[in-house]
């Protein structure tokens, strides 16, 4: 096996490889060469520590020793103390920043405490189709302790105690709303899973059904238990190809092995599981909706009252939760609702998945105590933003939240903090925004989607949203004015308060918000027929800076409407009337000739 | 595969079931065997997880490593996919990224055969319910 006695990691990220890292991990390789320890010592890059604030980090196994913001010239000092001496570089360690120590061991670093993984804890562990890597991993222990041990009614206040809240947007207790259908008489009643997962950018459900489908098919069991019903419905978008395929295997083996169907356990509780199919419509996300879709009707959300929990699927009794949700419901009675209570924040308990998509290095999906700071998803873990530019603004919650700037870094994320920003948890799609990106275009972009999404029940949503669309469109094409951003405002309120469902009440919310945190950008629109990120291509122009230009031709030779003209070695012209603003001159010109205004 | 029929039968098969997993590990072979895991959920398959499963499977039973080859789902690093697991025995799991046939190659030969690291590391930066 190994001849090594010690690995020295050098970190390889986006952000260290900025900060010099390469050439630390040249220099450590050299002097390890050179003092002849080739033999001993080897140093290797790894992928991103997530700590990169503090790059470049070389880490040094197997005593852990952690060393922040090490410089090329720091490694002779980390080879002759540390390798060959045994003796910590002490300026190199981290110090906590709250408690002021130097802490050498990784391991003791809050840092990596940041991330807890609930329910993404079988994700990425075990093998999802295979059930009995699931049973090794305690599954299926927590509906067996519910069936021989707890009245429906001691199961349901489990959940309660646990404080857990939807994870699909809302943020409902779902302990409440268990009890709920729980106390509703009735010969049948069901239990559905959402996995109809919409929000641009959220991927967090597809990954637990993939990665952990055993996990919601026993909490879906455990919740039949507690309300009353012996079926449950999963409710899953058809371009989910492979979390369908997983968790048809899955359901598969849990009948097989006789924990679905019929006298389970030997305890004559009966349940069992089927898959309905939806055709990824957003508002089939809305429990209404869903319902319909799933009785054959349209995908169309209906007034509420009544509740699904009095009047659902079939006009019976319905409990509705998402995916994630139930993915937390294994551990909760398998650690105790005080566990899981003692999480998070004061009304907020338990973990949330976020997916981190956008201009973050680290895209993917993390899992965080509720409380965290954006500041330490996006900078932390998340690895701050893509090529060194500056953080603008994160959008969280979909088409339904808003966009939360550099002054809401700082909030705990909960859900009741995000409401009070302007924007919400949602479904936890996070997209991060640079400088480049224009605030008008991306409520623009949003309200696309919306206007796509509608399902064109209710007029203020199907109109309104439209007519919100074509002011964005204007206003972003420079041909707004104050009128315009006026009726955006009040229109957007009207939609709030008048829409049907969820998804006309909050279809608002990107508009809203970007103009609350970014109204000097709208007014550089209107005011100035200025886009200030430079992406409305209406507003922007391209030019040739005379002095910079060397006459090389690259512009000219990538336009792909051939509207640059000059000779070799002549300053160059561009046709403002055939210009197509595409920026491939300003992407290839190396001379820094073309400009952007 | 037999019905569980009741709570004390699941918890004697959850017991099988860890012991046998770590039977496997190491009374049957002495010397250990080696897993591997390859996230295979929809961002790895994306990015070449099948053709690096595949590889894996031919290759270590041809280079005469003893080797067991699982799936498993999303480990949450989708900028770096395909992503790959490889526990050695007696040693804590290492976890590679932007793993391609070459890089796999790299992995077989230097780190599953000859215990060394090899570039592309992902640190672990999570804790998981049993710590906490």
């Amino acid at each position: 096996m190994s001849k090594y006695k010690m690995h020295l990691l050098v970190c390889g990220g986006t952000g260290c490889h900025a900060s010099a890292s390469n050439q630390l991990l040249e220099n450590l390789k050299k002097e390890v060469a050179d003092k002849d320890l080739s033999g001993e010592v080897q140093v290797i890059s790894t992928g991103c520590f997530g700590f990169c604030e503090k790059g470049p980090i070389v880490k040094i196994i197997p005593d852990n020793t952690f060393y922040t913001e090490v410089k090329p010239e720091d490694a002779p000092d980390i080879v002759a103390e540390h390798v060959i001496k045994g003796r910590q570089v002490k300026r190199l360690l981290y110090k906590d920043p709250v408690r002021k120590e130097v802490i050498s061991d990784s391991r003791d670093m809050g840092f990596y405490k940041k991330q807890l993984r609930i329910a993404l804890r079988n994700c990425g562990f075990i093998n999802p189709e295979n059930i009995d890597e699931y049973i090794a991993a305690d599954g299926y222990e927590a509906l067996g302790n519910v069936l021989a041990d707890m009245t429906p009614e001691e199961a349901t206040k489990v959940v309660m105690d646990s404080g857990l809240r939807g994870r699909g947007g809302g943020g409902f207790p779902t302990g409440l709303k268990w009890d709920i259908a729980r106390k509703v008489e009735a010969d049948q009643k069901y239990v559905v899973c959402n996995a109809d997962e919409g929000d641009p950018g959220a991927f967090m459900d597809r990954s637990i059904l993939e990665g952990d489908p055993h996990s919601v098919i026993e909490a879906m069991a455990i919740n039949g238990y507690c309300i009353g019903a012996d079926k449950g419905l999963v409710y899953i978008r058809a371009e989910y190809p492979l979390a369908i395929d997983r968790l048809k295997t899955a359901l598969g083996q849990a009948r097989e092995y006789g924990l679905l169907g019929e006298d389970i356990l030997g305890t004559g509780f009966n349940f069992d599981i089927e898959i309905r199919y939806g055709a990824g419509a957003f508002v089939c996300g809305e429990e209404t909706a869903l319902i319909h879709s799933m009785e054959g009707h349209r995908g169309e959300p209906t007034f509420k009252p009544p509740f699904p929990a009095q009047s659902g699927y079939l006009g019976k009794p319905t409990n509705v939760n998402n995916v994630e949700t139930f993915a937390n419901i294994p551990v909760i009675y398998n650690k105790g609702a005080e566990w899981y209570a003692s999480i998070g924040t004061e009304k907020s308990k338990g973990t949330k998945v976020f997916a981190l998509a956008g201009k973050i290095n680290n895209v993917g999906l993390i899992e965080v105590p509720m409380g965290t700071t954006l500041r330490e998803v996006i900078f932390e873990i998340g690895g701050g933003i893509k090529n060194g530019k500056k953080f603008k603004a994160v959008q969280t919650g979909g088409p339904s939240g808003g966009c939360l700037t550099e002054k809401h870094l700082d909030t705990p994320i909960d859900f009741d903090n995000l409401l009070a920003s302007g924007s919400m948890m949602g479904s936890g799609g996070m997209i991060v925004m640079d400088e480049d990106d224009c605030m008008v275009s991306v409520a623009r972009f949003y309200l696309d989607f919306t206007v796509e999404e509608s399902c064109g029940k209710c007029t203020p949503c199907r109109v309104g949203n439209k007519r919100l669309y074509e002011l964005l469109d204007l206003i972003s094409k420079g041909n707004g004015t104050h009128a315009e951003l006026d009726k955006l405002r009040n229109l957007s309120e009207v939609i709030k308060d008048t829409s049907l469902c969820g998804l006309g009440q909050t279809s608002p919310n990107p508009v809203l918000s970007t103009m609350d945190n970014f109204w000097d950008e709208y007014l550089s629109h209107v005011d100035d027929q200025r886009c200030p990120a430079g992406q409305c291509k209406e507003l922007i122009r391209y030019e040739v800076v005379e002095e910079n230009c060397v006459g090389c031709t690259a512009c000219a030779r990538n336009c792909p409407v051939n509207c640059i003209s000059g000779e070799r070695k002549e300053v160059h012209f561009i046709e403002q009337s055939l210009c197509i603003k595409c920026g491939a001159c300003f992407e290839k010109c190396k001379f820094n000739a073309i400009s952007v205004s | 595969m037999a019905k569980v029929k009741s709570l004390a039968d699941l918890k004697k098969m959850k017991e099988q079931l860890q012991s046998s997993i770590s039977l496997r590990e190491k009374s049957e072979h002495p010397e250990g065997m080696v897993q591997v895991k390859v996230a295979m959920a929809t961002c790895g398959i994306a990015s070449g997880a099948k053709d690096v499963m595949e590889f894996f499977t031919g290759n270590l039973e041809k280079r005469n490593v003893e080797a067991i080859v699982t799936q498993t789902g999303c480990m949450g690093y989708c900028y770096a996919e395909p992503t790959v697991e490889v526990k050695l025995p007696g040693q804590d799991p290492v976890v590679y990224g932007f793993v391609d046939v070459k890089k796999a190659d790299e992995i077989i030969e230097k780190y599953i055969k000859q215990g060394e690291l090899v570039d592309g590391i992902i640190p672990v930066n999570y804790e998981t319910i049993d710590n906490k």
